[in-house]
């Protein structure tokens, strides 16, 4: 098992390393740094002793290094646009994407899997049919789509829910929550929906065809002919035999909730990370979009290793080496 | 009248979209307690439907359009869905073919038995992995204690099947259907899960039904037999009586097309030939100028091997060993040696049989002599002259029209996306046999002719044709780069017995026409008996006999050799 | 003739269960039907909302004919710059197919042709193409089209920007699929490739580069089909939201999520068919695309019907 974890590891620090270098080659050779930096009538001599003072003239190996081990303290650099230190302005914003996104996650999980098991195990039927239709539409929907719909429904239409902002936070030390207030819940209601239905609908289609590949294998067979009753067989065996690969897939999915939330925030104005990364690019501001790529590609890394450990311990074929006799 | 199950006048249909499919018709079936009532047939004649029918799992959207089944007398046709699945595991079991895919690879032993018991008896936990563990015991896994909380992937295929049965018994049964429970096992291993099945019917007083396309495995352990065609039934009795005197023609012309294992035989004879299922006007279409003969002469006419004393191909201490290619695993390096100091000779004009089973690194054999794959030591020597191996034999090389193979699974040795003229004359295109593309059709429609199709078959596809009729165009197609040596790679393990033995006969005559040299792989000793004149054996990449064909098996010298004549069922148990 | 179409009917699997599935045959009508309004956009759709002397800012918010104060003129109304809405929404469809198509075309190709060499090659070049299809799997589509057009900006000089954009946008989205493609590519491979029919040529020596094309490409078009349909379907809303998001199309080329974004700004004025109409246009579209995708997928995969 120790071996399995350490090359992951492994693994996934080069993950890291390709990206950040993807990230140093974006921050520093796209556009110039320093004439985005300073104004117009900077002379050009000026424009070169600031390119000393910064190290642009060092070599790249030492600058690519520079950069990593900046990253790895924590010192994330300035933002071209507004002169913040861009480890500041994400922190401000994280707590408001986390918490959208945890909530969405919340409904795709809890109603995209007894759906999918459901319309799984029903071949036909009203319920099942509508379920699959509804699915199929929301597949189609774009994100912000559902977004406007909804705003206009429940916003303009019958004015029951907030349709701008996050509404009323309570500070916990840097962290802002909406969970607390009667006021935050309901500002939260709207976008995680948006949020949460295209991510809802794909975790139902999956639950389905995994659960209907299942079904149909030997092992579901000789179970029915030995007699066992269809409930043990359908949610014992069937389910759990269909949760492996279902497992990997959640983990994406919150990846997909991360992206997808770029709109969400933008329909909403929600302050989150989303609107932070398209105000970058929309300016171009490359510190920013560099430092974004790299903190989203360590989420997706950290995902990965925890589905690929979850893996690890709920199959035991890849726990437990095949013997013999 | 059987008093444990009778089955009168079955039918079974499926709708599909070429209309109503009937998959079995008027069966007629009776069992009594503790005897073993063996359905044999060929590939769709019917067997697993029957099974399905009987424990009424029908795959949807089929269903049984009369007759009667009947356990202890009663009918269960009359019975709902609720009251016929509280019958199964308690009266009725069944068991498949895959071991491996047959148990629930996330749940340990312990919990699949203890949950099947307990589904029907109202007794404790522990009580129900006591008896988990006799049953165990019984189906003759050792130390099963220790091994109840180990997962199925963690048990090997014989020891898997034996799982299976336990799992099939522990609700006692009266009945259990066998769906092919041997066919995917190794021939030693077979012989014991047969044994057990027969302990087992003979101790509890189980009745099975056991359906498989093996006569020699009806012959092991079967008391009665049904003998199945087209989903009808050909004939029926005691089981010495229908294979050693049969009374169908259908039945003697099985009976013939089982090869022998005593014996060998010039040719089968009074065998099916295969129904044409082209009509008429198919069968007259030609090609201008192409016939049998054609193609013979033209065979005949190729290049001639120089003279060579001395066999055609030489294999010289070959050893073969995969390294497992981690990219990050420090120290030695775990290898497999799947062929170690490996020699034999192909004399010309004969055919070398290769024995060996699963693991025993026949086909390693195989893909080293074409060039697919390049061992780690030895060499191999072709009319005298050494071969060059693996990536190192040039894609140009000669040697590449003079060796060619036929494949084993006749579904994937052709591509499913060109005519059958394209990859019959894709060899003649490419090593610049022919002179022309007038002259290529004529002498594709002419090999189709020497092996036996009709001319016509150019012109289509390979799913429209039957497993046998492919296979034929894989030799086709093979012949039609005027080999000098053939190597055939368990041509004929897909093709039902009596598709096999047209097959069989096919080679022999070509091989006779030609003179071919012939390297012929197989797992069934009865095969390589009939086709072979010097034959080796493979143990787990070891060589470990090397005699002419009859003196072996008259007589082997070896222990595994002995064990392998040993296990394989045939039918001399029959003797009248 | 007749009898001809009588047989094939049935014994052509796919044809079969197409002529038996009522919401596929409507799904490809609409399909073709939009394929047709895109492709004949110039010809049919009732003024040229890219020129900008058709249209005039005084007739701006009109809505749709059959409301009062609606102008027979422009059928279902106008934007905020007085633009014929339905002529709008044609050119628009137009664009979103046109870099729909384009970007899946750029995706299958680099895709496949990457899949099935790393399938059948395998060792470090498989290796190596998969790390990379890893990293970028790290990333979600919509992510890497964002900064591939990021960067594009940045990078090209503000005079060719606009004409480029479309091109940008293209491949922004091309890049984002392509991984879809070449891992399905690859795991069909993997299957062909020990089959026998494989083996054959190569133990005759055929050249790889001839095998991958003739003898496994055409058999591992199936699953790519399915791949293809539901990635157009993701490439036109991919499009959609980046076009809503401001970095798509250009400007003064609106494609149907450019429309819906001016839309939003008037939602609550009360001017809803700006935003209602294309809304549901795209909507249509792609639940089509996604339809045949799936008939697709049922097609390959019987266990599913």
């Amino acid at each position: 098992m120790a071996g399995f974890i350490i090359r992951r590891l492994i693994q996934s620090v080069f993950v890291m390393l390709a990206v950040s270098l993807l990230a140093f080659a974006l921050f520093r050779f796209v556009g110039d740094p320093v004439a985005v930096m300073v104004g117009q009538e900077t002379s050009i001599e000026d424009q070169d002793r600031l390119r000393e003072q910064l190290g642009l003239n060092d070599p790249v190996i030492t600058q690519y290094t520079r950069f990593v081990a900046n990253l790895v303290r924590g010192e994330f650099g300035f933002s071209f646009r507004t002169r913040q230190p861009i480890g500041e302005m994400i922190l401000q914003r994280m707590p408001a994407t986390l918490e959208l996104g945890f909530v969405s996650l919340m409904i795709s999980l809890f109603v995209g899997i007894p759906a999918g098991i459901y319309t799984a195990l029903r071949n036909d039927g009203v319920l099942a049919n509508s379920i699959l239709i509804v699915t199929l539409i929301g597949v189609s929907i774009p994100t912000f789509v559902i977004g406007i719909f909804l705003i206009y429904i429940f916003g303009v239409q019958l004015g029951w829910l907030p349709t701008f902002g996050r509404g009323d936070v309570v500070e916990i030390g840097w962290w802002k929550t909406n969970f607390l207030t009667l006021g935050g819940l309901r500002a939260l209601i709207l976008p995680a929906l948006t949020l949460g239905v295209y991510q809802l609908t794909l975790t139902m289609r999956l639950v389905r065809s995994e659960m209907q590949d299942v079904m149909n294998t030997d092992f579901i067979k000789f179970a029915i002919a030995r007699g066992i009753d269809y409930r043990t067989v359908h949610y014992r065996h069937a389910l759990r035999n269909s949760m492996v690969p279902v497992v990997t897939i959640i983990g994406l999915q919150f990846g997909g909730i991360i992206a997808f939330s770029i709109v969400t925030e933008s329909v909403f104005q929600w302050p989150g990370m989303g609107l932070l990364f398209l105000d970058s690019i929309r300016y171009v501001d490359i510190p920013v979009m560099s430092v974004y790529l790299v903190i989203i590609a360590l989420i997706f890394v950290v995902i990965n290793l925890v589905v690929d450990i979850l893996y690890f311990v709920i199959d035991p074929r890849v726990r437990l080496k095949p013997e013999g006799g | 009248m059987g008093s444990l199950l009778n089955v009168s006048d079955l039918t079974v249909r499926f709708p599909t979209r070429f209309g109503e499919f009937t998959a079995i018709e008027g069966i007629n079936l009776s069992l009594e307690p503790g005897e073993i009532h063996g359905l044999v047939g060929e590939s769709g004649a019917g067997k697993s439907t029957i099974g399905a029918a009987i424990i009424g799992l029908i795959q949807a959207p089929g269903y049984i359009a009369q007759g009667r089944v009947e356990l202890h007398g009663k009918d269960l046709r009359a019975l709902t869905q609720a009251e016929y699945h509280k019958l199964r595991g308690a009266k009725i079991s069944m068991i498949f073919q895959d071991p491996q895919t047959s148990l629930n690879p996330l749940l340990t032993i312990e919990d699949q038995l203890v949950e099947t018991i307990r589904q029907h008896s109202d007794v404790s936990y522990n009580e129900a992995r006591k008896q988990s563990i006799s049953l165990l015991k019984e189906t003759g896994i050792q130390d099963a204690a220790a091994r109840m909380d180990e997962y199925p992937h963690q048990f090997s295929g014989g020891m898997r099947q034996r799982v299976v049965i336990a799992l099939a018994l522990c609700t006692n049964p009266d009945l259990i259907i066998a769906d092919e429970p041997t066919t995917a096992l190794d021939v030693a291993i077979q012989k014991q899960i047969l044994a057990l099945i027969r302990q087992l019917a003979r101790d509890r007083g189980v009745g099975f039904v056991l359906i498989t396309h093996d006569i020699g495995v009806i012959a092991e352990i079967t008391d009665s037999v049904s003998v199945l065609r087209g989903g009808k039934l050909m004939e029926e009795g005691a089981t010495q009586q229908v294979l050693g005197a049969p009374d169908h023609d259908y039945t003697k012309a099985l009976m013939a097309a089982v090869p022998r294992l005593d014996e060998k035989l010039e040719r089968f004879a009074n065998i099916m030939s295969e129904a044409p299922t082209l009509s008429t006007p198919e069968l007259a279409w030609r090609v201008q100028g192409a016939s049998d003969q054609f193609a013979s002469d033209w065979l005949l006419r190729g290049e001639r091997p120089d003279a060579h004393d001395g066999p055609v191909l030489s294999v010289r201490n070959l050893d073969v060993t995969f390294y497992s290619s981690r990219p990050f695993s420090w120290g030695k390096k775990n290898g497999f040696t799947a062929l170690d100091n490996i020699s034999l000779d192909v004399q010309p004009g004969q055919v070398l049989g290769v024995i060996g089973e699963s693991g025993s690194g026949k086909s390693t054999l195989a893909k080293a002599i074409v060039g697919l794959l390049r061992p780690t030591a030895g060499e191999i020597l072709f009319n005298g002259s050494p071969l060059p191996l693996g990536r190192d034999r040039a894609r140009a090389h000669p040697v590449r029209r003079k060796i060619q193979m036929v494949f084993q699974d006749p579904y994937s040795s052709l591509n499913n996306r060109r005519k059958i003229e394209d990859i019959i004359g894709e060899p003649i295109r490419f090593f610049g046999l022919a002179d022309s593309a007038a002259q290529r059709r004529r002498i594709v429609a002419s090999v189709l002719e020497l092996v036996e199709m009709p001319q016509r078959a150019m012109l289509k596809f390979p799913h429209q044709f039957s497993g046998g009729q492919r296979q034929r165009i894989a030799v086709a197609r093979a012949l039609v780069a005027r080999p000098e040596f053939l190597i055939c790679d368990e041509p004929t393990s897909a093709l039902d017995v009596s598709i096999q033995a047209q097959i069989l006969n096919l080679l022999k005559d070509l091989q006779a026409r030609f003179g071919l040299s012939i390297l012929f792989i197989s797992h069934n000793l009865a095969v390589v008996r009939q086709m072979s004149d010097h034959v080796v054996v493979l143990k787990r990449g070891q060589l470990v006999e090397s005699s002419a064909a009859e003196s072996f098996f008259a007589n082997p010298t070896h222990d595994y050799s002995k064990l392998l004549l040993n296990d394989t069922p045939s039918l001399e148990l029959i003797a009248s | 003739m007749l009898a001809y179409w009588r047989r094939i009917k049935i014994e052509n699997e796919m044809l079969y269960l197409f002529l038996n599935n009522r919401v596929a045959q409507v799904a490809a009508v609409i399909a073709i039907l939009s394929v047709f309004g895109a492709l004949f956009a110039p010809i049919i759709a009732p003024t040229d909302p890219y020129d900008l002397a058709s249209f005039d800012i005084l007739d701006s918010f009109l809505p749709p004919a059959w409301v009062d104060q609606g102008d027979p003129r422009f059928l279902i109304g106008t934007d905020d710059q007085g633009r014929d809405l339905l002529s709008s929404i044609m050119y628009g469809t137009r664009l979103s197919l046109l870099v729909g198509l384009s970007s899946v075309a750029f995706a299958a190709v680099l895709g496949t042709s990457l899949g099935l060499a790393a399938g059948y090659i395998g060792g470090r070049f498989d290796a190596a193409v998969m790390r990379i299809a890893d990293v970028q799997l790290s990333l979600p589509a919509i992510l890497t089209a964002l900064l591939v057009d990021g960067v594009a900006r940045g990078i090209l000089p503000r005079e060719q920007h606009e004409d480029l954009l479309l091109v940008v946008l293209t491949v922004a989205i091309g890049l984002s699929l392509w991984v879809n493609f070449a891992r399905t590519a690859r795991a069909s491979t993997f299957v062909e490739r020990n089959k026998e029919y494989v083996q054959a040529a190569e133990i005759m020596g055929l050249h790889p580069v001839r095998i991958m094309a003739v003898a496994i490409l055409p058999n591992i078009l199936g699953p790519l089909m399915v791949i293809g349909t539901i990635d157009l379907a993701v490439a036109i809303l991919l499009e959609a939201t980046l076009s809503f998001l401001g970095v798509g199309v250009p400007p003064n080329q609106p494609s149907l999520g450019t429309l819906i974004r001016i839309g939003t700004e008037y939602i609550f004025s009360g001017e809803w068919w700006i935003v209602i109409f294309p809304s549901m246009t795209l909507i249509i579209m792609i639940v089509s695309v996604n339809i045949l995708g799936d008939f697709f997928r049922t097609v390959l995969n019987p266990r599913l019907r």
